[in-house]
């Protein structure tokens, strides 16, 4: 095997162990770079925040649409649609009731933010399986055009005028149009602490630590514990889809995966299963969708561009196809490497060689490699533009990656579809056992195969 | 019957009769004739592949369906098996009508077909492989595999199905290589596979398409034996072969297609005295 299969096999804790590992190299890098550039607590607080929001958003819209592609094999390359569903959907039933005057444009439902939140599910749910019904009868490209173009049609139909507000049961609510929408429910780890009766706790928490962070450490708190609610809704992810991949259901998408055509000979509905496994991914990609806007104070329309979409294809290559644990790892790097990671080269470049000038356009910077072979100017362009350039670094990755590890780091695809070990039973291991040393196997029935071991093994 | 008797004997003298007896649920094949075939019809473009094939396949039976290259062979399995849509005719089984239906209902009510080149799930286990077969699995349904409690009830059904499941390898001897990914077994070894899958669906009727295609005759023998083993145990079988002598030498009914139609069927001394089927096979307008 590779020499990451290595890495992985040695590693304590197997695949987990990899990810812990994984997570901590980031941290520390990110710790580091702080310090470098000379971050106070607050700002490494505030990083290690942010970085943890991405990494628990990511990995769990890469463990989502495993679901799709890993095990199922459904190329849905429209997730930012069921994310942008949930999201909007959630806004439509969570906002406050509209008040003139007030500063939003249009009100909402007014519903607490868990009746949002399912609702959000549901819709986006519900929308893959309108996408679903006519895309899954015809081969997996065409599922492909379908869901980028449902994208597409979602993104335009928050765009438009239409729906910018109208009347629900005799409020005004609407989608906000363009100029997006705010979401001025209330906060989720208000509501989330609230409905525990948890929320003066917290607030004394909060103060609390004013011995570390002495000047309104609010948004510093919500933002780190934001974070590891994210990390925990991850591991819900996990669990979850563990659970459905390791088992007949599980079992079925994985044989959809590899022939559809045998899955149904053996007398599984595909259809069904692939209805059923599409409409649970994208409930999840609706809620991470959810998750990820809902702490933002607005949304709009353009956030859900295709690109987001393919920043989880990415963050699922890395990682490995097929590999929940990959799903994870996948997300995690993605995210503290090149998502978050650009910015934060730049600016380390930038603030351990404060003074060098990087060339104002590309001509200056290619000039001096040509006539003079000088590569100064053209690095420090490069840094200088390193932003712009995140997704050609991204589809650097993924071309070296496909040549490379088309499997991803952990794309070994050994999670047995099963709900129980599948080795020997030991009653039926016991009766064998004695046999097979002389290479003599009685079975059960008493059938003599000792001379056929040959007839198979020389082919 | 009296002519296929002499090789079974001589391939199966040391099987115990009980020796499915533990996985094999019975057959509850109450028609004489569970396959029923009429009049089935389907064109491609403008060729026709099957062009009115009617024929039956006797209940516990081991029946052979030959013909010359472009026969309609597969096509017709394809039909039966609901692979493709007839565009007339009737598919009958255990008295139902089955005509159109999808492969998986066709698979639901007991028959259950085996691919000309083995269709192993590569990147799946030996054992998942097998443990996809069984029909009816509690744990297919999703909310029964995920919630914590009624996951309890699939795991019992699952350490069952396991069970049979290695008593199915141990009796295809491919139980070495339980743990392998398919993709990684050889020709003969995907054979065996598919056909202890197949079996796994606890089937009346076997619909296997040349199992014997790029076979050595060792294990070519072995299946052979494993065939007769089931059939005794009351599986109806029909094959798709293009081997004239394993034919003639096991099958007991013989149906021989040719340009899409049922030429002529009987035991396989009636055809090998058929002058049409000589015809067919050696010169003819094939």
């Amino acid at each position: 095997m590779s020499v990451r299969d290595d890495i992985a096999a040695r590693m304590p804790g197997g695949d987990a162990g990899l990810i812990v590992a994984t997570l901590a190299t980031a941290y520390i890098l990110y710790v580091l770079a702080g310090v470098v550039l000379g971050y106070d607590l607050r700002g490494q607080l505030n990083s290690l925040a942010t970085l943890t929001f991405y990494i628990g958003v990511f990995a769990m819209l890469s463990l989502a649409l495993n679901l799709h592609w890993g095990y199922t094999g459904l190329f849905n390359i429209g997730i930012v649609g069921f994310m942008a569903v949930g999201v909007y959907v959630m806004a439509l039933v969570s906002k406050p009731l509209y008040v003139a005057g007030g500063a939003a444009q249009v009100g909402g439902l007014g519903l607490p933010l868990i009746v949002g939140i399912i609702a959000g599910m549901v819709a986006a749910a519900l929308l893959g399986f309108v996408v679903a019904l006519p895309a899954l009868r015809l081969r997996a490209d065409y599922l492909a055009i379908v869901t980028i173009a449902m994208s597409e049609i979602v993104r335009f139909s928050f765009l438009s005028g239409e729906l910018q507000q109208f009347q629900l049961l005799g409020t005004r609510v609407g989608f906000g149009g363009g100029s997006g929408l705010i979401l001025d429910f209330v906060p989720p780890l208000e509501a989330l602490f609230r409905s525990v009766g948890l929320w003066g706790v917290y607030l004394g928490f909060v103060d609390a630590t004013k011995v570390i962070v002495p000047t309104n450490p609010k948004p510093v708190v919500d933002g780190l514990i934001y974070g590891l609610l994210l990390l925990a809704g991850v591991t819900v992810f996990f669990w979850l889809l563990k659970r459905t991949g390791e088992s007949p259901f599980g079992r079925v998408l994985k044989a959809i995966r590899e022939d559809e055509d045998v899955a149904n000979a053996l007398g599984k509905d595909t259809d069904r299963f692939k209805i059923k496994s599409f409409m649970l991914g994208c409930a999840l990609m609706g809620l991470a969708g959810i998750l990820w806007l809902m702490p933002q104070g607005a949304v709009t329309p353009n956030f859900f561009r295709p690109r987001v979409t393919f920043f989880i294809w990415i963050a699922l290559i890395i990682g490995g196809a097929g590999s929940n644990t990959g799903s994870v790892l996948g997300g995690a790097t993605f995210a503290a490497l090149l998502y978050q990671g650009p910015r934060y080269f730049q600016n380390l470049v930038t603030t351990v060689l404060p003074n060098l000038d990087s060339p104002p356009g590309f001509g200056q910077a290619v000039g001096p490699l040509i006539s003079q072979l000088d590569p100064v100017p053209f690095l420090l362009y490069t840094i200088d533009s390193i932003r712009q350039l995140q997704l050609v670094v991204m589809g650097l990755v993924l071309i070296w990656l496909m040549h490379n590890r088309p499997e991803g780091l952990l794309g070994h695809r050994k999670e047995t579809a099963s709900v129980i070990s599948l080795s020997r039973p030991k009653a039926a291991a016991a009766a064998t056992d004695g046999g097979s040393a002389d290479g003599d196997v009685q079975t059960d029935g008493g059938v003599d195969v000792a001379d056929s071991n040959g007839g198979v093994d020389d082919e | 019957m009296s002519d296929a008797s002499q090789p079974v004997d001589e391939v199966a003298t040391k099987v115990d009769e009980g020796a499915l007896g533990s996985f094999a649920s019975g057959v509850q094949t109450t028609e004489e004739y569970p396959l029923r075939v009429e009049g089935l019809r389907k064109s491609f473009g403008g060729i026709t592949a099957v062009d009115g094939a009617t024929f039956q396949v006797e209940s516990g039976s081991l029946t052979g369906l030959i013909g010359p290259n472009g026969a309609g062979k597969s096509t017709t399995f394809n039909l039966i098996t609901g692979m493709i849509k007839p565009d007339a005719g009737t598919v009958t089984f255990n008295g139902e009508d089955i005509t159109g239906r999808d492969p998986h209902e066709v698979a639901n009510r007991g028959m259950v077909r085996t691919f000309q080149i083995a269709r192993e799930l590569s990147e799946m286990t030996v054992l998942e492989n097998m443990m996809l077969a069984p029909q009816r699995q509690r744990g297919e349904e999703l909310w029964r595999s995920v919630l914590p409690g009624v996951r309890n009830d699939v795991r019992e059904q699952e350490e069952e199905l396991l069970e049979r499941v290695w008593e199915v390898l141990d009796f295809f001897d491919i139980d070495h290589i339980a743990e392998e990914y398919a993709g990684n077994l050889s020709g003969g070894q995907r054979k065996l596979l598919e056909m202890a899958r197949a079996l796994l669906t606890d089937p009346d009727m076997l619909l296997l398409d040349e199992p014997f295609a790029g076979v050595n005759p060792t294990l070519e023998k072995k299946l052979l034996k494993h065939i007769h083993e089931l059939r005794e145990q009351g599986y109806t079988f029909l094959l798709v072969e293009h081997d004239m002598d394993l034919i003639m030498n096991n099958c007991e009914h013989v149906i021989v297609l040719h340009q899409g139609r049922v030429l002529t069927e009987g035991t396989p001394n009636d055809i090998r005295s058929n002058e049409e089927v000589i015809e067919a096979y050696l010169g003819g307008n094939v």
